[in-house]
């Protein structure tokens, strides 16, 4: 094991056991719920934005946008400002109305709004998808950090996280932690924020060269690449490499020449390219010039203008569905303090994606080997260590796997509790006596899903699969909470019709591109951003089967407006709908 | 010797019973109560969806400009070409900007409302 690699090692060793003990200090210091409900009524808007930064900035964030940045250029950079403005979309919106609601659970606001349990259910069902699809890319993250760090196995990664996970919701519940997630926010800004100033002076000193040529990316020098994972590489120029391993199933120590098209590469092969060879291509990457990678408009696909606005309509209105945001909303005393937090995590969320374009610029121009690999996501965990030499080097990776492990945690545990809970009160309910049992349960199936699918599916960009989650919650809970907070005229059958018509739409067509890759020409398009049309679908559905349903408007609706929407320090009826209850009479 | 005068408050009495009555109203949810709790929604939506409106207007006219425009994505500020300078840095700013106006906006409608039903 190098010095690098044990220095890794310890960082993800000493990340995992704070997270652990955290989670059993939190059992003794938050006993009941109630203590949690009345600690939350301390936590002022700084410190509850900070955590709510810490839940959001997932492996996506963290690794997934310098990849795609690397590999894709200026059109990648929607990604963090969409991931921002969902915020803001969140704040104006949906944010104090919600807390206001009292609701805890996704499932919870529906079933308080629209009266009923089927849209309950159906919620249900809904938040326990996108959970999952949201947690699948952080365990196919943790897998390639701990590989590219230590080297460990693939499996090692998910199957770490998930047990860090499981122990410390079952231990105690990160949720209740606020400042363990605040915490975590100002680990990650530092692992992120340190190592890029670092690597500015080591590219000023090197006499900063043009991140861009206008050609297709080359090796500068020669180039040995040593391959970790079985890639397909698809060849465009002939070269003559030096190889070693396993090419096309032939084992081979010799000259060899890559004929135009593609060839398998077996892990543990090494390549050594000459200099100026141009770089060959992961099958699953879309090459593409310097030109057009410092252009805007040129990695859509054959759409791009419909890709932009689909992703853009995904990112600002999948942020308020995410089912762990809904959560941490929670922790905020009343309405108003709701929207200072939202405004303050938006200025928190902005000072943090600055920063991982930055990676995945310098990147394309000191790691354009993993372009080769497949391994964009990687890039901000190698880059460091190639730009800073000896102890110092060493010490950033160290900060940066911290950081990385603290996204894979805190987002994984934020989701594992929200579909855990959801499992275990509105799908295993009946079947499962003791609720405690019932939460165990739901989190071993909460995490097992996603760790199977994340060993067993094919390697998709981290931010992409991210973006596909956000597509389904733009289709389905983003609908459900404007208009339920909105429009009283919203009523259960509509609200089903539309969670099941446009929700159900954007899930099938975002599976059928995670099982089936990408397709080409409009139909992939339409199927790889699907937020564009299936978002309109459920406002129209919701909106029209709710109008032919009239006689269904929640008979409580009036009171439940001003539950939403009046200020708490108000003396007025709000009804006797309490979430709190089931804390108190359990 | 100045003249002693008795300072009263004659009209605090009349506000008072309009503020209670108007939370009674809105509890006993009749046609008035109703009136001011749509004056509040429809004034809290419509504050909402302006800044939606603005600010996701603006950011989708991003694209567009950039490909109807292609001149545009050749500019640079300080070496940087003009459409990282624009969503890799520039755009933040708007966002936050639009959340304090919106914050700001948003509280003053609720003050104004509270003011009207009176506090507890």
């Amino acid at each position: 094991m190098t010095a690098n690699s044990s220095a890794g090692m310890a960082a993800v060793i000493v990340t995992a056991i704070a997270t652990i003990l955290i989670g059993m200090y939190g059992v003794r210091a938050v006993r009941t719920t109630g203590d949690f409900y009345v600690a939350s009524r301390t936590v002022t808007p700084w410190w509850n934005a900070s955590a709510i930064g810490g839940e959001y900035l997932s492996a996506a964030s963290f690794l997934g946008i310098a990849g795609l940045v690397l590999a894709y250029g200026t059109d990648m950079l929607w990604f963090p400002v969409g991931y921002t403005a969902g915020y803001l979309m969140l704040l104006v919106l949906v944010a104090a109305p919600l807390r206001r609601s009292g609701a805890y659970t996704l499932p919870d606001f529906a079933e308080a709004r629209l009266e009923s349990t089927v849209v309950r259910l159906t919620s249900s069902v809904l938040v326990v998808a996108i959970g999952w699809l949201y947690l699948l890319p952080q365990f196919q993250a943790a897998g390639l950090t701990l590989r590219t760090v230590t080297g460990a196995p693939a499996w090692v990664g998910p199957v770490v996280v998930a047990a860090v996970v499981l122990v410390s919701v079952l231990g105690g519940g990160m949720r209740s932690i606020t400042f363990v997630q605040a915490f975590q926010y100002w680990l990650k800004l530092t692992a992120l924020a340190l190592p890029v100033v670092f690597i500015l002076l080591a590219w000023q000193s090197d006499g900063r060269p043009e991140l861009a040529t206008p050609e297709e990316p080359a090796f500068t020098d020669r180039t040995a690449v040593e391959i970790t994972t079985d890639v397909t590489i698809d060849v465009t120029d002939p070269v003559t490499v030096r190889a070693d391993g396993t090419i096309d199933g032939e084992p081979i120590d010799d000259e060899l020449t890559l004929t135009s098209g593609e060839h398998d590469i077996t892990a543990g092969s090494v390549l050594t390219f000459p200099a100026g060879a141009q770089i060959p291509h992961a099958s699953q990457l879309t090459p593409m010039s310097g030109e057009h990678w410092a252009l805007p408009m040129r990695s859509g696909g054959d759409h791009p203008l419909y890709s932009t606005y689909s992703l853009i309509l995904a990112l600002f209105f999948g942020t308020m569905g995410l089912p762990h945001v809904l959560v941490r909303f929670y922790t905020n005393p009343d309405g108003r303090a709701a929207r200072r937090t939202t405004l303050t995590v938006l200025a928190l969320l902005s000072l943090f994606y600055v920063l991982p374009p930055l990676y995945g610029a310098l990147g394309r121009l000191y790691t354009p080997e993993l372009l080769l690999t497949g391994r964009t996501d990687a890039v901000v965990l190698i880059l460091p260590g190639e730009l800073v030499d000896g102890a110092a080097g060493q010490a950033l990776t160290a900060l940066i796997t911290a950081g990385a492990f603290a996204a894979f945690l805190s987002t994984s545990s934020g989701l594992t509790v929200s579909v855990a809970g959801v499992l275990s009160q509105d799908l295993l309910g009946r079947r499962v006596r003791n609720p405690v049992t019932g939460f165990r349960l739901g989190a071993g199936l909460a995490l097992l899903i996603p760790v199977g699918l994340a060993l067993s599916s094919p390697t998709l960009s981290i931010a992409d699969v991210v973006g596909l989650a956000f597509a389904v919650a733009a289709s389905s809970f983003c609908p459900l909470l404007v208009l339920g907070i909105w429009w009283r005229r919203l009523t259960w059958p509509g609200a089903v019709a539309g969670l099941i018509t446009g929700g159900g739409a954007a899930t099938a067509a975002v599976t059928t591109t995670i099982v089936l890759g990408p397709q080409d020409g409009w139909l992939g398009a339409l199927l790889a951003q699907p937020a564009a049309w299936s978002m309109p679908m459920t406002f129209t559905v919701m909106i029209v089967v709710s109008l032919l349903t009239q006689r269904h408007v929640a008979p409580g609706v009036d009171r439940t407006m001003v539950r939403l929407h009046t200020p708490e320090n108000l003396d007025l009826d709000r009804g006797d709908w309490d979430p709190e209850d089931r804390w108190r009479h359990p | 010797m100045t003249e002693r005068v008795t300072v009263t408050g004659p009209r605090r009495r009349r506000p008072r019973a309009r503020r209670q009555a108007v939370a009674a109203e809105i509890d006993a949810q009749t046609q008035l109560g109703e009136v001011y709790m749509r004056a509040l929604l429809r004034a809290q939506l419509r504050l909402g969806l302006t800044v939606a409106g603005v600010v996701f207007g603006l950011v989708a006219l991003v694209p567009l400009a950039f490909t109807f425009a292609p001149r545009l994505t050749d500019l640079e500020l300080l070496g940087v070409p003009l459409p990282w300078v624009v969503l890799g840095g520039a755009v933040y700013p708007v966002l936050i900007t639009a959340a304090w106006f919106y914050v700001r906006h948003a509280e003053r409608i609720e003050r104004d409302f509270a003011e009207m039903v009176g506090r507890r």
